[in-house]
């Protein structure tokens, strides 16, 4: 496939015993069929559907920003606008928590950016023991399409570098598509929301990079080239969020 | 079968017997929603919203093997001639609950278990064939929503005027009394495997005429599938046909 199609569930993708189903697809003799809406995208023999749309689906080594919603006698739950909440144990925090002091430490409706580290069963488990994870403090929340998070990240982090480097900011990708920015001032925080609307507009131009180096150069009157990054084989969605402490 | 002249010889709107009414589709009208899909026959017009996977309320509704499709159909006050009481109605739980078990033959929510697919079907304009313009439209946004499905369904109602088998019922042909009268029966099939999804039946009909009737369905059916594959691949633009 030259080009990646949208294809609708129960659609036909491909045929033929060479090609393996992956993501979104399943098998029926000969035919790889779409399982879900989204495009096509085939890689060597691997055929899998990349979504376009829908809800924020977590997944292993994700960077999450959710809220406290619930604070049980062994941890807190955090809904970040998946399916279920998420759960945060007392032992994945940074440092010893004791009974009946959880409230202390975070509380309902305070702002977390945490790490999924197992969507095993029925519980996706969240921890924030790795540096750059805890309690998101001051700053702003922007909302966006979760399917355009890659976009935002861009590739190795290019955008979100160019969104820094133009701003000022601390930007802080939570792959549930809550995106925190930071800074002492609060023109900066606005100018960065700025921008990350314009990309979430412009998510599917080719060029994206150019065009944002342009809204940046017109908007703000600053010229600021992104950094070039060793051309990658092709641009694929970046697993993994970025994250500034 | 030995056929006594049928007294529909002509359909009001001038269609062939079976001729479907002209349809819209739309998809991602609502911006807010996760899908989103407009589906329109004739007069008919029927607006479904998916929000979901999400977490289920009232809990004890919940299932821990997988999650749950919720299905609401309601007619807008203004959607037919005399004013209809908006909100739920004995009729309009019906009907959702009879689309609820058709769209589940073809949703897979075992990743999402205690949670909830809500999908949210209005009629802002009756002229019959509801049920099935609200299926055909709620197919549409379900998968635009991203839901995890096996396949597509498209839905149509097949009419008995009398004698005659007559594809995609509008009100004026619903409300034939000559002869035998209208016989009204919704179909919904299963796009790759063409199963039946849903079959209901308002009326008499012999064995011979119903397997005419689904027959009639089958073909029907293929056409608004084409126009749904249409309208999902380009979304936002309204497809005709």
């Amino acid at each position: 496939m030259e080009e990646r199609k949208i294809v609708v569930p129960g659609e036909t993708i491909i045929q033929g015993d060479e090609f393996l189903p992956g993501d979104g697809t399943r098998r029926e003799e000969k035919d790889i069929v779409a399982c879900r809406y989204g495009l096509a995208d085939l890689s060597d023999r691997l055929v899998r559907v990349i979504p376009l749309s829908g809800v924020y689906v977590p997944r292993r080594g994700n960077v999450i920003i959710g809220t406290i919603v619930g604070v049980t006698f062994k941890g807190w739950l955090v809904d970040f606008g998946s399916h279920q909440n998420g759960f945060l144990n007392v032992a994945e925090v940074p440092r010893y928590i004791g009974k009946g002091e959880l409230r202390d430490f975070l509380d309902f409706g305070d702002v977390v950016c945490a790490k999924v580290f197992s969507t095993d069963g029925n519980n996706i488990d969240l921890s924030i023991k790795l540096r750059g994870f805890g309690k998101v403090e001051g700053g702003q929340l922007i909302q966006v399409n979760p399917n355009k998070v890659p976009r935002v990240i861009g590739k190795e982090g290019s955008m979100v570098n160019l969104i820094k480097e133009a701003t000022g900011c601390d930007i802080t990708v939570g792959q549930n598509g809550v995106v925190w920015v930071g800074s002492e001032k609060i023109e900066n925080e606005l100018a960065a929301r700025k921008i990350i609307e314009f990309i979430c507009e412009n998510s599917f131009v080719a060029g994206l990079t150019e065009k944002v180096e342009n809204f940046i150069e017109k908007e703000f009157g600053k010229k600021i080239k992104s950094r070039d990054v060793q051309p990658q084989s092709e641009e694929k969605e970046e697993p993994m969020g970025e994250v500034d402490a | 079968m030995a056929k006594t002249e049928s007294a529909y010889k002509k359909r009001s709107d001038g269609r062939k017997f079976d001729e479907l009414r002209p349809i819209s589709a739309k998809v991602g009208v609502v911006p807010s929603a996760d899908g989103s899909a407009i589906y329109q026959s004739g007069k008919t017009r029927a607006l479904a919203v998916v929000r979901g996977p999400r977490i289920l309320h009232p809990k004890h509704m919940e299932n821990p093997e997988k999650g749950i499709l919720r299905f609401t159909y309601q007619m807008m006050s203004f959607s037919v001639w005399d004013r209809i009481k908006p909100g739920t109605s004995r009729r309009g739980q019906e009907i959702g609950k009879v689309s609820e078990w058709a769209l589940n033959e073809i949703v897979d929510l075992d990743a999402f278990p205690n949670s909830v697919v809500d999908v949210i079907v209005q009629i802002p304009q009756a002229d019959a064939g509801t049920r099935v313009a609200g299926l055909n439209a709620a197919a549409m946004a379900l998968a635009q929503a991203g839901v995890p499905m096996k396949e597509m369904v498209s839905a149509v109602a097949v009419g008995k005027m009398d004698r005659t088998l007559v594809a995609d019922v509008d009100k004026e042909e619903e409300d034939f009394e000559e002869g035998e009268g209208a016989t009204d029966i919704p179909v919904c099939l299963t796009s790759r495997t063409k199963k039946i999804a849903l079959l209901q039946l308002d009326g008499k009909i012999s064995i011979p005429e119903l397997k005419e009737a689904i027959s009639m369905a089958k073909k029907a059916c293929a056409k608004i599938n084409e126009i749904q594959m249409k309208a999902l691949k380009e979304p936002g633009k309204e497809i005709k046909g």
